[in-house]
């Protein structure tokens, strides 16, 4: 946003633009009435919370009554998970997801296993695409639910939905993605797709941080996840949190509306960036599938350099980027998607993901590949692992 | 991450990098799957005085910084000095680090201590060092296929 600061991170957030601001400021102050009471200062909220809900709806094809409000993307994947499983005890106890899922739907899956639940992480290939034909082979009669992500957060790659849907149709059985990094940035249509169940989180797309959705296809079997008063047509107690609720909706309605033209300058930006790293930097390798990712997705790992002090380097030039490396965590293993993809741990702690926006411009991506080859040299210089390649070069 | 100014400013300026062709003594440290290696490199005089010292390190911006800060804590002083450095010691000259980054500052320390060690092996007097790997805290040196790994 600020003229000397380059923000590459939209994977991780993206700022709320003016607009949805806009909208969402009279919800604070003079429509702050509570949806649920019945005077007229509260039918403005309630009216607000109902014309969002069908907004989302349209986005991605479903009905109004088909959305629900949660708190955040993990709040919506924990109680998919959650919530199928223990409506659907009489049918089965298996549940198959993917080996390169986000932490909310991953660390979930092992608390379920704790409870008893029996969970298939079926693995990715190189690219990090789920093949539909292990989600088919490792359906049981046990199994209750498929959860696969709509496109992966880290690499990028556009997972093969339809597909998974078609079969988990097939077999009579739900399906629930975690599309947090494709809805407001990719086409996402639930009836097309067979997607019983899909996550979503208002601030990857411009909107406000601490408000997500979850849409229940009309029918699925579903346990309420917070108990208390009747909001969300009793699925989902708390009050509304109606600013937020009419900040997503309206980012998401300028991301469907604009998505196109905007995606058609990320795909620019996204494959000069591959381009030219691979044309300028030696010894990298590009993370995630050719093209079948997200339009604002680079992932690179440079061999011989740790993530974390590439990510200092560049946020000492004024860019932000990220990284699957274990020391920027502070765990003491790299990112799981990376090993999922069969990245070794060296190779893996020098990745860098770039995730660019709405607001990157042009000279921006300039500038980072101007500066980018430089810190790699520098970092490899000081490198004992790059020391012995150009002995053994010698 | 919260950094302090001289943990970016040796990040930015490393001092002593590089490698010491006829080092009288060398130190690695680490491993590649940890995400951290340190290379320390001694030159050592008839007195043993450390006259010269580099390093090469792979890892984060503290794992790059405590290498950079112990060799100027090291660079001119006796050996013995340089034996008793501890990792406490790297941290403070750096004005502090990240409770997850203290491990670098342990990999400073065993890094010149395996590197006077080389020297001592060297020159013919045996001394054994017992090296910690600082992702597991085991004993000997760690060959990457720990536990904790």
């Amino acid at each position: 946003m600020s003229c000397n600061h380059i923000y590459f991170d939209h994977g991780a957030t993206t700022f709320v633009r003016p607009e949805v601001i806009a909208k969402m400021l009279p919800y604070f102050g003079l429509s702050y009435g509570n949806p649920s009471s019945i005077y007229n200062l509260a039918r403005s909220a309630k009216h607000a919370v109902d014309s969002a809900r069908a907004t989302i709806a349209e986005c991605i094809n479903a009905n109004a009554d088909e959305i629900y409000f949660t708190g955040c993307g993990s709040e919506s994947d924990n109680w998919a998970l959650k919530g199928v499983l223990s409506a659907n005890k009489k049918k089965g106890n298996h549940i198959i997801t993917s080996a390169i899922e986000h932490h909310a739907i991953i660390s979930t899956c092992e608390y379920l296993e704790k409870q008893g639940y029996e969970v298939t992480y079926v693995p990715v290939d190189e690219f990090g695409m789920v093949n539909p034909a292990d989600i088919e082979a490792a359906i049981t009669d046990k199994t209750v639910l498929i959860s696969v992500m709509f496109a992966n957060n880290e690499i990028g790659t556009i997972e093969p939905v339809k597909e998974i849907g078609e079969i988990a149709k097939k077999h009579n059985i739900y399906f629930h993605t975690d599309a947090v990094q494709a809805v407001g940035h990719i086409p996402v249509d639930v009836e097309d797709m067979n997607i019983d169940l899909l996550s979503m989180s208002a601030h990857k797309f411009n909107g406000p941080k601490g408000i997500g959705a979850l849409y229940i296809k009309k029918g699925v079997k579903i346990d309420n996840f917070i108990h208390g008063g009747g909001q969300e047509k009793s699925k989902r107690a708390g009050t509304e949190n109606v600013p937020s609720i009419v900040g997503m909706a309206e980012a998401l309605r300028l991301a469907c509306l604009e998505m196109e033209e905007h995606n058609k300058k990320l795909i620019e930006y996204r494959d000069k960036i591959i381009a030219e790293i691979q044309q300028t930097i030696p010894y990298v390798k590009l993370n995630g599938h050719p093209t079948k990712r997200l339009p604002g997705n680079v992932n690179f790992s440079f061999n011989y350099i740790e993530g974390e002090s590439l990510l200092l380097s560049l946020d000492l030039k004024g860019i932000s980027a990220s990284t699957g490396s274990a020391c920027a965590s502070g765990s003491l293993d790299p990112s799981h998607v990376l090993l999922g993809i069969g990245l070794s741990h060296e190779v893996a702690h020098g990745s860098l993901r770039i995730t660019l926006g709405y607001e990157n411009e042009n000279h921006e991506v300039n500038y980072l590949l101007q500066v980018l080859p430089e810190i790699v040299e520098k970092l490899r210089a000081m490198s004992p692992l790059y020391e012995n390649v150009l002995k053994e070069n010698k | 991450m919260e950094y302090t100014e001289k943990v970016i400013d040796h990040f930015s300026n490393p001092r002593n990098v590089g490698e010491i062709p006829d080092a009288d003594g060398i130190g690695e440290v680490g491993n590649a799957k940890c995400g951290d290696i340190m290379k320390m490199y001694l030159k050592i005089d008839e007195n043993e005085v450390i006259t010269d010292v580099k390093f090469k390190t792979f890892g984060c911006g503290a794992a790059i910084a405590t290498s950079s800060v112990a060799t100027e804590m090291i660079k001119g002083k006796g050996i013995d000095y340089a034996l008793q450095l501890k990792n406490e010691d790297v941290v403070e000259a750096l004005g502090g680090l990240p409770a997850v980054k203290i491990h670098c500052s342990v990999l400073a320390e065993e890094a010149i201590k395996k590197a006077i060690g080389d020297y001592y092996t060297k020159k013919g007097i045996f001394k054994e060092e017992k090296t910690e790997c600082a992702c597991c805290s085991k004993e000997g040196n760690c060959d990457g296929n720990c536990t904790e790994h």
